[in-house]
């Protein structure tokens, strides 16, 4: 009936609150579950990691700062935009991960209910992770979480949106800042979420989406001395073991990759809230 | 009221031994004889290609420099970093921390070079020469009302004398750019003149200011006007001005001591300073010297780094080549 050209899509990395391409010029081509073509795709490189390592980074001092009640806003307003993107994820979750379109609306709406879940966690963390101690001496004793730094997310694989919501969100609830890696087969919904990002609150360079070979990139962020945690959902084993051990060089934090991607609709908890949390304690004196 | 030509107007000012002016090397000794030669001869310098020399700097910025040849290149530039700090809170304090640091820039590995000397005001220059006592590396004084050069000259001249008196090895002096601007390029010659018979055994370095000349050609002009003057260094810029440092003016100050050396036998030094942050930038300097100017210019001696920043980025890029994966800023000292 049209005569319209098709527009083929190239996509772009996420970085800094802008879409660059890969510093290396690659791309990928990312089909559909049967084989069929969807999108070109950015192959992020480990120059592309080290520069949204210094994004997050420098993002991170304002972002950690900002209330607990401010950045509940900025992650629920992330949720009103996806909201209103839902069709396109529920399009991009159902051809990558071949499944009816009802089943895919589903995973895209539990995905959204997981961001506004988490975004409802920011300001209730220091209640619930946090603590005034008795100690014996004429002192309080606080102990309060506080954000971790840059979290290095290796987000799962099979799960492109549900997944990656579920990895990304309570590191940035915690107040930390993040550069993902997305599933290199299904990275659309990632890439989606970027697009989100950028046109919702949340600053530049709080977020930072890379799409490309979690076994090519990881060893660079998990050795980067600049990164705080890794966690390592989308990875398993010989890889996972090796970032384990790369990561102890620096010290980092490691969420250790499940032994099989679980099933990412049950309740997480704090399972993913603490891991990137540190304990401060303060001990103050008692006035008159 | 100080007249603002007259150097010795401040009481008790020594005059400055010899004539009212030093006279420019062969070949050139006759073009300060007046103002209107001396302009004559400046405006009858060759022009600038500006559209070529952004081109050509743009070309050699995408060398890619890798492996052995960036770890040499990075140890080269922190050899040549005249590592700086001009603040209005600047204390002894941190001259003293600024001077361990241009002593021994990365704590962990005792085989990263120290930088080649550390910039200060005047007055700070003893507190960095006591710190620095027994390295080689120098202390550099800027003076001369230095960000603006805005006071008589009496006063300017003292201030070197001031500066110099304090241990300054080298003085960093600015051009008076209004009188440069306004065309009077014979008091600016003269000026130098004078600054550099004040420094006494110190080095020179003559700030053009160049962002505030704003023309390539006036980059050309004010660098043939220090070199004829005696200055030991060009530098571009003080580092308060934005744009600073760019590397279309770095080349065509390059050209300038390349084509002095050629007429008179001399050799001067360049100093890019203000603007130059990350390694990337650094090394092409490096690449635009060996490519305009040579191997002669590529040492310490002849070619500097006015930068603060630029030193923490070298260490990094350093460290990674050094064990391989990325650092970050922890792992380096805070200035």
């Amino acid at each position: 009936m049209s005569d319209r050209l098709t527009v083929r899509k190239t996509y772009k990395l996420y970085v800094n609150g802008a879409f660059p391409r890969s510093e290396s010029g690659r791309t990928y081509e990312v089909t559909d579950a049967r084989g069929h073509f969807l999108a070109n795709a950015a192959w992020a490189s480990r120059k592309d990691a080290r520069d949204a390592v210094v994004a997050a980074r420098g993002a991170f001092a304002k972002w950690s700062a900002a209330t607990a009640y401010n950045r509940g806003q900025v992650l629920y307003r992330v949720a009103e935009v996806m909201e209103g993107r839902a069709a396109q994820f529920a399009e991009e979750v159902a051809a990558g991960e071949g499944l009816s379109s009802s089943k895919a609306r589903a995973e895209v709406d539990a995905a959204i209910d997981r961001w506004v879940w988490y975004a409802g966690w920011t300001d209730k963390l220091a209640a619930v992770l946090g603590s005034t101690n008795p100690v014996a001496g004429p002192y309080f004793g606080f102990s309060m979480p506080e954000p971790t730094g840059v979290v290095a997310v290796l987000a799962p694989q099979r799960s492109s949106l549900l997944g990656l919501v579920s990895v990304l969100a309570p590191v940035l609830a915690g107040g930390n800042t993040a550069v993902v890696v997305s599933s290199k087969g299904r990275p659309l919904p990632a890439i989606t979420l970027g697009e989100v990002l950028a046109t919702s609150d949340v600053p530049g360079g709080v977020v930072n989406l890379l799409t490309g070979d979690a076994a090519e990139i990881g060893p660079w962020l998990a050795e980067h001395a600049d990164v705080d945690a890794v966690d390592l959902a989308g990875t398993a084993g010989p890889l996972a073991m090796e970032l384990e051990r790369s990561a102890a060089g620096t010290v980092k934090r490691v969420l250790r990759a499940p032994a099989e991607e679980p099933d990412w609709s049950g309740d997480p908890g704090l399972s993913r809230l603490r891991p990137f949390l540190e304990t401060k304690s303060v001990w103050h004196p008692i006035g008159l | 009221m100080t007249y603002v030509l007259d150097p010795d107007a401040l009481a008790g000012g020594e005059a400055p031994v010899g004539g009212p002016a030093g006279t420019p090397p062969d070949p050139f000794a006759d073009v300060t004889r007046s103002d209107a030669a001396f302009r004559a001869f400046l405006h009858g310098l060759p022009g600038v290609d500006a559209v070529g020399a952004q081109q050509r700097t743009a070309v050699l910025g995408t060398r890619s420099i890798k492996t052995t040849a960036k770890a040499w290149a990075i140890d080269t530039a922190i050899s040549m970093v005249d590592l700086t700090t001009l603040e209005g809170s600047d204390t002894p304090g941190k001259v003293r921390s600024l001077a361990a640091k241009a002593r021994r820039p990365d704590p962990e590995d005792p085989a990263c070079p120290a930088v080649a000397a550390v910039c200060v005001y005047g007055d700070l220059a003893g507190v960095a020469k006591e710190a620095l006592a027994g390295t080689g590396i120098k202390v550099a004084a800027v003076a001369t009302a230095f960000p603006s050069g805005r006071a008589s000259r009496a006063v300017k001249l003292a201030d070197v004398r001031d500066a110099v008196a304090n241990g300054a090895d080298e003085i960093d002096m600015v051009i008076d750019r209004g009188a440069f601007l306004a065309g009077r390029y014979l008091d600016v010659y003269e000026e130098i003149v004078a600054v550099k018979e004040a420094c006494g055994p110190a080095h020179l370095k003559v700030i053009l200011e160049t962002g505030e000349l704003v023309t390539l050609d006036n980059a050309r002009r004010a660098s043939w006007l220090a070199m004829l003057a005696g200055g030991d260094f060009i530098k571009t810029s003080t580092g308060k001005i934005s744009p600073a440092a760019t590397l279309p003016v770095c080349l065509v100050m390059l050209e300038a001591v390349r084509d002095f050396r050629a007429a008179t036998g001399r050799q001067v030094g360049v100093k890019p300073a203000g603007g130059i942050k990350t390694t990337k930038d650094a090394v092409k300097h490096l690449v635009l010297i060996n490519e305009t100017v040579g191997e002669d210019w590529l040492s310490p001696d002849w070619f500097r780094l006015g930068a603060s920043s630029l030193l923490n980025d070298l260490l990094l890029q350093r460290q990674k080549l050094r064990t391989g994966h990325y650092s970050g800023p922890d792992h380096v000292s805070v200035d």
